[in-house]
Parts: C-alpha cells; structure tokens; sequence
C-alpha cells in the first residue's frame, strides 16, 4: 500500500510538471552582482506574469536593482533619490547583502533594470528583460 | 599640460558628501564623474631591505573631502611626511624645472576601523593616513564606513590587489584642517611610507580607478635602486604598451646630494644609485597591470606582482627567483621548487 502510494505521488508530480506550460516566466529569478556587473545579463519572461527577483550584491560597495523603460533609466540616471524599495521593481542593494523585489510584466516589450549610483549605469550596469 | 607638482600617484576617491565642483587631481572621481586629469609622479626607492615610497598627495579643493586607497606590497613599518621637494628635484632632473609648493604641519583627527584591521594611523597636514590589513570585501566596506565612495570599478581592483597582498593605505583629506592649513588647490602633501620587503614594487592599475576606458592616463614613477633593476613590464617585456623608460642610467652626485639633503631623506646612502624614470602614458582600459621589479638586476621579476598572472593557491611565496636559480634548476634537472626568503614580510609569489 505504501508502495502504491509514493507512485501515485511520483505520477501526480510528473503531472504537475509535465501540465507547466511549456516556457513558462519563472517566479522568483536570482540575479548576482559581481564587479559592478549584473548577472544575468539578459532575462526572459511572460507578459502577464509576477516576478521576484532576488538580487546578491556580492560587491563590497552598494547598488541598486532598478526597472523600467529606457526613459525610466532616464529619469533615475538624472535623479536624487539616495534609497529605492517602496516602488516595486526599484530596490537598492547595500554591499554585501541580498534584496527582493517583486514586479508585474503587464505586456511583451523589452525593459531595463540598472543601477544608477553615479557612474554605475556608464560603467555597465545594466541588463535587458523580454517579455514576450 | 603637465604639472610638476608631485600629484597623487593613486586614485583619489570623493570622501562624503561632495558640496562642490572637485577640481581634483590624479584619479580624482568628482560625484558627477568627471575627472581632471594631472600628472603624477612618484618615487620608488629601494636599498637594504626597505621600499622607500614617496609620493604627494594633491589637495583638490571645492568644498569636498576626498582621499585615496593605495595598494602596498607589505606592512610599512612607518609612514611619515615625505621631504618637502623631493619629487620636484627628481621632476626637475629630467625635464625644466617649475614651481612647487610647501606645506605645513598640523595634527588631526583619527579613523575608525570594522572588519579590516587597522595596522597603523598617522596624521600629516590635513592628511588621515591609515594602513590596513583585509581583504577587497573588508577594505571595502571600511572605505564605505569611513566615508569613501568607491567608483563602479573598485570591486574588481580591490580583488586584483587583495588577491596579492592585502595591505592597503588610505588617505583622507580633512577640509576643515586644510582650511587651518591655508592649502590651496594643488598644494601637495608628500608622504614618505617605509615598507619592508624583498623588492620594490608601484601599483599602476589603481591610477585607471574611476576612470573612464578611453583617458589617458599620465604619470611618472622614478625608481632609485643600488643596481640596474629588471623591470616587468619593462622595454620589450610584458603588457608595456604606453610605459616607457626615459631615463636609466647611474645617478648624477649631484641629484644624490640634492635628494639627501632634503627633509627626512638622509636614508639615503651616500653610494652611487641607478636612477630610472619611467613614463606612463596609457589609456585607462589598457593600465591593467603594476611595475614588479627586482632590484638586483639579476632576476626575474614576477610577474604575479606585476598582475600579468594570477597568484598561486600557495601564497605567499618568494618575490623573485634570480636567473642563476633557473639555468642551475635547467642545467641538473631538478624538478625542485626552491625559495628565497628574504625576512618575514610579504611576497608576491613567482
């Protein structure tokens, strides 16, 4: 009987799995930081879909983890806020440390997150999300 | 243009909160990310053991407190005010004299210390020195308690020097105390650091800090040295693209006495010395090494010192193995790995 139960669980989980769509945007997505640079570089989601992001600042001085659109960058670029986190998809990230944020994708396009601290986004920091 | 003030050999990081435009010099990061490009200048002397390492430290000015971290190869038994011109009478020996300035003494405040160990603190002139010990993360985040605000690239720097030896010395302006002092804008203030160690050896990378890939940056390292050194890189060896040696040849009495004479500089023996004078002259992105060195003249410099390879797992090992050793390891055979051990402080591995 036992038996009989740990393979109705193994088949129910490969159902589970196997009824995923295929492709589909992950919930929580794990972006390091390391020498200034983001990693990954490039991220892929659905439109439609709520991601956490959970970004590592492995780097021994502080960063943030901003995203928007181009003119969003823009804005930040050119901005004087000393702290983000109030705003879902901004939140900054002190050195050493481990930060959440958690965005909606409403539709298909391409987005941004950088870092805006002075000189950071020029120096790289930057990545691409597309959400299709 | 150049300026014969001895400048800041290493890059020169905002401290706090900048109140005002930060016409700086060498490695100066204004918070807007502009940079004012001077030249720099140094002096790397070495005899009996000791790396005497003097260079200027320029004040910048414009209401902001700003200092430097600079990578050192060993613990620096003292560091003290440098001699009042001696970087100008190297400068002047190898091009027309300018003008210099002097500074005053005065006694200052002290910094706080976390996670990186505090070795040594002095204060000269409106300068806060101190010398720590730690790691890329620990240096770093001291430089962040301490008011630093390191440019994007530090991260990688600090891992490029902490991966070698991770001894670093800051240097901090106080505003208030340079007002006290009346320093003007491109006043320098020389400091003299004393370090132990089996060769001499100048960071070079650390002067792109916070620069931007494409400036160029510009700088002049003199090296006094009892015998004709090996340099790495140096004429025909290494990464020496935007380096070259000007000068390199027997010291003149002249420059000798000079150098002697001045402030604190009787250290200096009273036998002949080999001068050289390098240039720097080299973009930014394509500085991403230092100077190693062997003062003897008959080895190798290594080239882990000269961050053209990366260090061994077995860290610390020799500073430099001589020529000698290796057409006598060729010669029999020997598949033996042989130091030298030249005192107890730190070396760069081969």
């Amino acid at each position: 009987m036992a038996r009989l139960t740990r393979v109705l669980a193994v088949g129910l989980l490969a159902l589970g799995v196997s009824c995923t769509p295929a492709g589909a945007a992950p919930s929580e997505v794990i972006v390091n930081i390391e020498h200034s640079r983001f990693d990954p570089g490039t991220i892929d989601v659905d439109a439609g879909t709520t991601v956490t992001f959970v970004v590592h600042n492995s780097d021994p001085i502080d960063h943030e983890f901003i995203i928007g659109d181009q003119a969003m960058q823009d804005i930040h670029e050119k901005g004087t806020e000393a702290h983000h986190g109030a705003r879902p998809g901004e939140i900054s990230v002190p050195a050493l440390s481990t930060r959440t944020t958690t965005y909606t994708f409403t539709g298909p396009g391409t987005l941004i997150y950088g870092c805006h601290l002075p000189s950071h986004y020029d120096y790289g920091m930057r990545g691409v999300l597309e959400i299709s | 243009m150049r300026r014969y003030l001895g400048a800041v050999v290493l890059a020169i990081l905002i401290v706090g909160t900048v109140a005002g435009p930060a016409s700086a010099c060498g490695g100066l990061v204004a918070a807007n990310g502009s940079i004012n490009l001077l030249r720099t200048a140094t002096l790397a002397a070495y005899h009996d053991g000791i790396e005497h390492y003097v260079t200027s430290f320029e004040f910048a000015g414009g209401g902001a407190e700003f200092g430097s971290i600079v990578p050192l190869p060993g613990i620096p038994s003292d560091v003290k005010r440098g001699g009042e011109w001696t970087l100008q009478r190297l400068q002047q020996e190898v091009a027309p004299p300018q003008r210099f300035s002097l500074d005053t003494a005065v006694a200052g405040a002290a910094v706080a210390q976390k996670g990186a160990e505090v070795l040594l603190e002095r204060t000269i002139d409106a300068l806060d020195i101190t010398v720590l010990k730690g790691g890329a993360d620990e240096v770093g985040i001291w430089a962040k308690e301490n008011g630093f605000r390191l440019p994007p690239d530090a991260p990688e720097v600090l891992d490029f020097y902490a991966s070698r030896s991770p001894i670093f010395m800051a240097a901090r302006f106080d505003i208030k105390r340079a007002a006290a002092l009346d320093q003007s804008v491109g006043d320098g203030t020389p400091i003299h650091v004393i370090i132990p160690t089996p060769n001499p050896w100048v960071p070079l990378r650390i002067l792109g800090l916070g620069r931007q890939p494409n400036e160029v940056i510009e700088a002049d390292v003199f090296l006094l040295t009892d015998e004709r050194p090996n340099l790495l890189p140096g004429p025909g060896v290494g990464a020496a693209d935007g380096i070259t040696i000007d000068r390199s040849e027997q010291a003149s009495d002249l420059l000798m006495s000079d150098l002697r004479s001045d402030k604190g500089m009787r250290w200096l023996p009273t036998t002949a010395m080999h001068f050289t004078y390098m240039k720097i002259d080299s973009r930014a992105a394509d500085l991403t090494h230092d100077l190693a060195i062997d003062a003897s003249g008959l080895g190798i410099p290594s080239r882990i010192a000269a961050g053209l390879a990366a260090p061994a797992e077995s860290w610390p090992v020799p500073e430099t193995v001589p020529l000698a050793l290796w057409i006598a390891i060729a010669a029999f055979g020997l598949g033996v790995m042989t130091f030298l051990v030249k005192g107890a402080t730190m070396r760069w591995p081969v």
